[in-house]
């Protein structure tokens, strides 16, 4: 593959992440349980469609083939995007969409500041304004899951369930392929295996304060930086395409 | 018009809206810049301290609005008595204010 491609693929894994996060979270707008989390939830679902904006931009114009975010994010198929799997997994019930946000935020406060010293500059800028994001979203939901492990028994036992049925997808966050290989040599990208002791111990520590135990699972469901995803994304794509599909290119 | 909630056994009751049982009111205060005093916005329900923090964050500061935040129970706060107003605010006392001298040009602008 061509540096140029390898980068490409490289911005789009990291944009597909965000994308599909951002949806999820998007979905739960005006059914939070308090204002005041609606409008967190809001904030977090902002912050990654602003960071998977400037990262599908940029892998527009590596590609040079006229595509710009909207066409990257909205005319794309199901087996072309390569988010990780976690992030399509359902909201849930809260417990769920706080330890699927915890597990990501533990990966990417990491991954950010590693890619801030990326040797692409324009990489590098987009990923030190995201990190500044990732560390408060890991404060909200590392906050909410010592709450809800350490709460009452109920919201333990649910978040104890949350962190065991969303770990099997976590280890797609780390899988790696000769894209990552490539653009991690050429110091632009980051082998993200080398990002799993912080996430590792950002997850025993908080597991810790919120009482809860290490998921015992050691089944790994990955394949989704190569489009091999579980059945839930493709009903989001559809959802998130669908205004698009119908209005070619409408704008407001 | 009201609604019976399915309650899962062991599931705590929450009502919403500031009924018995909700989280308390915290009344919140931003400072938009060094310098400038935190000044009064808004007010948060949340559980404790920690919690009414990160409302007031999410909720208050989202378009850049401050650099600090106070976080202050609602029941905590002592207020005039609106009945008292007259007494307390409305007297009419132009001699207070400055602006029965001139100020010499080489003050300049006070």
């Amino acid at each position: 593959m061509s540096a140029n491609l390898n980068l490409f693929t490289y911005l789009l894994r990291l944009a597909d992440d965000n994308m599909v996060l951002s949806q999820r979270l998007g979905e739960l707008v005006s059914w939070m349980p308090e204002l005041e989390e609606d409008i967190a939830i809001a904030n977090l679902s902002l912050d990654h469609l602003g960071q998977a904006t400037s990262l599908y931009a940029y892998a527009g114009t590596i590609e040079a083939a006229g595509r710009n975010e909207d066409a990257l994010a909205l005319t794309r198929s199901e087996r072309e995007f390569m988010n990780a799997v976690l992030v399509e997994q359902p909201n849930g019930n809260f417990a769920d969409t706080i330890a699927r946000q915890f597990l990501v935020d533990a990966y990417q406060v990491p991954l950010y500041q590693a890619l801030s010293s990326s040797t692409d500059q324009t990489l590098g800028g987009i990923a030190q304004k995201a990190e500044k994001e990732a560390r408060y979203h890991l404060e909200y939901s590392s906050t909410w899951l010592v709450r809800l492990g350490d709460g009452t028994d109920l919201s333990h036992d649910r978040a104890q369930s949350a962190l065991d049925r969303m770990w099997p997808f976590a280890a797609d966050l780390f899988a790696t392929d000769d894209v990552e290989a490539a653009v991690a040599a050429a110091g632009m990208g980051v082998d993200p295996t080398t990002l799993r002791d912080s996430f590792d111990s950002t997850v025993a520590r908080v597991v810790e304060l919120a009482t809860l135990r290490m998921p015992t699972d050691t089944y790994e469901r990955t394949g989704g930086r190569t489009g091999m995803h579980t059945e839930h994304l493709g009903h989001l794509l559809a959802e998130m395409q669908s205004l698009h599909q119908a209005h070619l290119g409408a704008t407001w | 018009m009201s609604y019976d909630v399915p309650i899962i056994e062991g599931e705590a009751e929450i009502t919403f809206g500031g009924g018995a049982g909700a989280f308390p009111l915290w009344e919140v205060f931003v400072r938009a810049s060094r310098g400038l005093n935190h000044v009064h916005v808004g007010s948060v329900h949340a559980a404790d301290a920690d919690a009414a923090m990160q409302s007031a964050r999410d909720v208050y500061t989202r378009r850049n609005e401050g650099v600090s935040v106070w976080v202050v129970p609602s029941a905590q706060i002592h207020a005039s008595d609106p009945h008292q107003k007259d007494a307390w605010f409305d007297g009419d006392h132009p001699y207070r204010h400055p602006t029965f001298y001139d100020i010499p040009d080489e003050v300049g602008h006070m």
